[in-house]
This record gives structure tokens, C-alpha cells and sequence, in this order.
């Protein structure tokens, strides 16, 4: 049983772009407005969760047969869990300095929202190829609305990116950007910049699905 | 009516297997990371003391015994973290002054910070933070705002570190970071707590100095 016939790459290409997590689904709001005020820590955050997202739909396509409907929920979050605490030691251990920066964050990584409506969308439907690339593609998209996030604000919050200074000591860092705020801000605006370019696409899609009507008439 | 029970037991019979495959990778994974955890925090912890003694290069632990402190010997009883100090001391074997471990409320969780206090002079000679998760962007400034650091260098501890309300004018006065009021307040009530227990003691320095030479000497051979 497939759900989706889609073909490999276009799986792993529609989180990049089309259904990008971040700016078309608004999920996992709460990590790409707190943990993106630098882009060292967006790129963490989107490695950790490309880890959780990519070992848990593995994990749960395996074993989609085997899951009763009822549990499901249930199982999802004890595989997402684990995952979360095997990234969770192995940064405390391998990266102790990143760990700190994202503090709460990483533990927190269990409930958003993008994981486990993956799971349930995509991973407990489909066999094993089609949901690693389909979480591959989504947390591709997913460290990429957070990289895009995080140096937007970095550059204008600390006139830095990825920790090297870009604008001399004359730069006046715009502190607004690198707090809550910021977040919000760069986020509505990014979200508008891709509504509008949905709209277009759409519009464009329409035109060249009238185009061949008029034709006929 | 079998088959009815059927789907319970298998409901159960998933979670459980699910719960316990999901302990058995935890603890796996925890004890393959343990031990590279504890030697960070441990290096951490000394880099944090270096830090806040400066000029400080061997160190040694001390504890509290009734009411003075005693060196903890290699060995011994493993303490809490935060009954014990760490005395610094120079090249020449000198005392340089305690580091305090410290914790306590924050505005989200505990705050655990470690601080260098020099009996002789009674004053607080730096403080860092060793873990918090105060708000990012606002109240995580305690661990890098040059300036609440700096108030710090050089800190009178009487009658009580207090947190200045404007520019810092006198020598027992913190600098408030804006933004970081509720982060600032805690780290000087986690300083003024710890020292409540710990000034005393230490101030019988005399104590604490008679031994330091050898454990100098001691920290150094380590």
C-alpha cells in the first residue's frame, strides 16, 4: 500500500521548496524563532533535527505494519523521544559548547510538531525508501528556513556570520534582531515573500490552464 | 472473543516492547557518553576556575568541615558539587583566592555559576556562569555582558553584593543589565547566599593558608 506514487526525488524536493516546513507549513515555529539568532545554532538545531527526523520515519516505516492503529501516537513519540535523548548526550558530549547555546531546545526537539506529523502523514504509509526521503527532504528544508532565519539575523543583530565579523567595528548591531522580536519580524516577512510566490506560481499555473481552453473557443 | 482480547494484549504488548527497546538505547548511549561528559564539565570546571582567579595555576579542593574548611584528601568521599571550594594558587605556591560553586533560582531554572573570592582582600574577584537556561538574548547576557562581568573583578562582599540601581558607584554594587533585570537579581542572590556560608570559614584563611604550600605543591604534581 502506497499512499503517495510520487517518485524519489520529488519526495525529497517538495520539504526543500513547495512544503518547506517552515515557510509553507508553519511547523516547528517554536525552534525557528528561538534558537535562530545565530547561524551557528540554526545549523545545529536543523542537524539535530535532521537526525530525530530522519532516524524516526526510518524507524517507523519499518515497522508500520507491525504498529497497531490504536498505539500509534503512542509509538511515534517513544521513538521520537529517544532519538531526541540519544542527540541530546551525544551533542553534551561531542559538542558541549553548541549544547549550551541551545540549552532547552534540543530536549524540546521531541515535540515539534514537524516530526511527528511526518510520521503520521508520511512515514507510517509509506515504505522505508519513500519516508527517508521524504524526511530527508523535509529536514533539509527545515535547517534551511532556520540557516536562512538565523543569518539574516545574525548579519543585521551582530553584524557577524557564523561568528566572523563581516562589517568592521564601526557597524552599529541592530540588537532588536538577534531578541524575540527580531525573530518575528524576519519571520513574517520571509512568510510573505513566499506567500506571494506561491500566489504567482498558482497564477502562472492558471494562465497556462486557461491558455489552452481559449485556444479551443 | 479471543480475538477481541487480542488487540489490547497487542497493544500493550507493543508499548512495552517499544519502552523497552527505547531504555535499552538510552542507557546504551548514556553510558558510552558519560564519560566524555564528565571529563567536559570536569575541564569546564577548571578552565571556570583558572577564570575566575586569575593568575591562579594549580588548584585544590576543600570542604567544609563544622565551621572551617578542611582539604579534601585524593580519594576520599566523593562531595556534592557545591560543597565544595577550590583553592587557587600561583607559580610561587601563593593562595590567589577560593572558587565558590554556586546555584540557585533563575528566572527559568537553576543558575550554577562558580565565583573567585580572595580572603585577604575580601573582595569578589570574577564570577562566571556555568549553566543556565535564562531566556536566549535577554537573560542569558549574565553569561557575556562585558560589563556585569567586569563588576565583578573587583567586588566588595560587605554588608552585601547588592545590584545597582544606574551606574555602579559603590564598591559592593553590580551592574544591572537591561533587558536582564530578573537574571542579574538571581546571580547576586546565588552570591550573597553562597557567601553567607562560605565567607566565615574561608576568612579564617589562616587555616586554609597553613596547608596551601603543600597543596600547592601537590595540586602541581597532579
Amino acid at each position: 500500500m502506497r499512499a503517495s506514487a510520487a517518485p524519489l526525488d520529488e519526495e525529497l524536493a517538495k520539504g526543500f521548496w513547495r512544503e518547506n516546513p517552515v515557510f509553507v507549513q508553519l511547523l516547528g515555529l517554536c525552534p525557528a524563532l528561538a534558537v535562530t539568532n545565530s547561524a551557528i545554532n540554526a545549523l545545529a538545531m536543523g542537524a539535530a533535527t535532521t537526525f530525530v527526523l530522519v532516524g524516526a520515519s526510518l524507524l517507523v516505516s519499518l515497522l508500520r505494519n507491525f504498529i497497531p492503529k490504536q498505539v500509534r501516537i503512542t509509538t511515534f513519540i517513544i521513538v521520537i523521544a529517544t532519538f531526541v535523548t540519544v542527540a541530546d548526550f551525544t551533542l553534551q558530549a561531542l559538542a558541549p559548547g553548541v549544547h549550551k547555546e541551545l540549552g532547552a531546545f534540543v530536549a524540546l526537539i521531541v515535540v515539534n510538531c514537524l516530526i511527528l506529523g511526518r510520521q503520521e502523514a508520511f512515514a507510517s504509509r509509506n515504505p522505508p525508501r519513500a519516508a527517508l526521503a521524504d524526511a530527508l527532504g523535509m529536514s533539509l528544508g527545515f535547517g534551511f528556513a532556520l540557516l536562512l532565519l538565523g543569518s539574516i539575523r545574525e548579519i543585521l543583530g551582530s553584524g557577524s556570520l557564523l561568528g566572523l565579523p563581516l562589517f568592521g567595528p564601526d557597524f552599529e548591531p541592530w540588537v532588536i534582531m538577534i531578541l524575540p522580536p527580531g525573530g518575528f519580524v524576519t519571520l513574517g516577512l520571509l512568510l510573505g515573500i513566499f506567500a506571494r510566490l506561491k500566489e504567482r506560481r498558482e497564477r502562472v499555473q492558471r494562465l497556462a490552464g486557461a491558455a489552452p481552453e481559449r485556444g479551443m473557443a | 472473543m479471543t480475538a477481541r482480547e487480542a488487540v489490547p494484549l497487542r497493544m500493550i504488548a507493543t508499548l512495552a516492547l517499544a519502552g523497552f527497546c527505547s531504555g535499552i538505547a538510552v542507557v546504551g548511549v548514556y553510558l558510552l557518553t558519560k564519560p566524555r561528559i564528565d571529563r567536559n564539565r570536569a575541564e569546564a570546571l577548571q578552565a571556570a576556575i583558572f577564570r575566575v582567579l586569575e593568575g591562579a595555576s594549580t588548584r585544590t579542593p576543600f570542604a567544609l568541615r563544622g565551621d572551617e574548611i578542611v582539604r579534601i584528601e585524593a580519594g576520599g568521599d566523593v562531595l556534592p558539587e557545591d560543597e565544595v571550594v577550590y583553592g587557587g594558587y600561583d607559580e610561587a605556591g601563593a593562595l590567589v583566592g577560593f572558587a565558590i560553586p554556586a546555584e540557585g533560582g533563575g528566572f527559568q531554572d537553576t543558575i550554577k555559576l562558580l565565583y573567585g573570592y580572595d580572603p585577604a582582600r575580601q573582595r569578589i574577584v570574577g564570577m562566571q556562569v556555568l549553566e543556565s537556561r535564562e531566556t536566549p538574548g535577554l537573560g542569558d547576557k549574565i553569561l557575556k555582558d562585558a560589563a556585569f562581568l567586569e563588576s565583578f573583578r573587583d567586588l566588595a562582599v560587605e554588608p552585601q553584593v547588592t545590584l545597582a540601581k544606574g551606574a555602579r558607584a559603590r564598591p559592593n554594587e553590580v551592574d544591572a543589565i537591561s533587558g536582564a533585570t530578573i537574571s542579574s537579581r538571581a546571580v547576586v542572590r546565588i552570591i550573597n547566599r553562597a557567601n553567607e556560608r562560605w565567607l566565615d570559614p574561608l576568612s579564617g584563611a589562616n587555616a586554609a593558608a597553613g596547608p596551601a604550600r603543600t597543596a600547592a605543591a601537590e595540586g602541581r604534581a597532579e
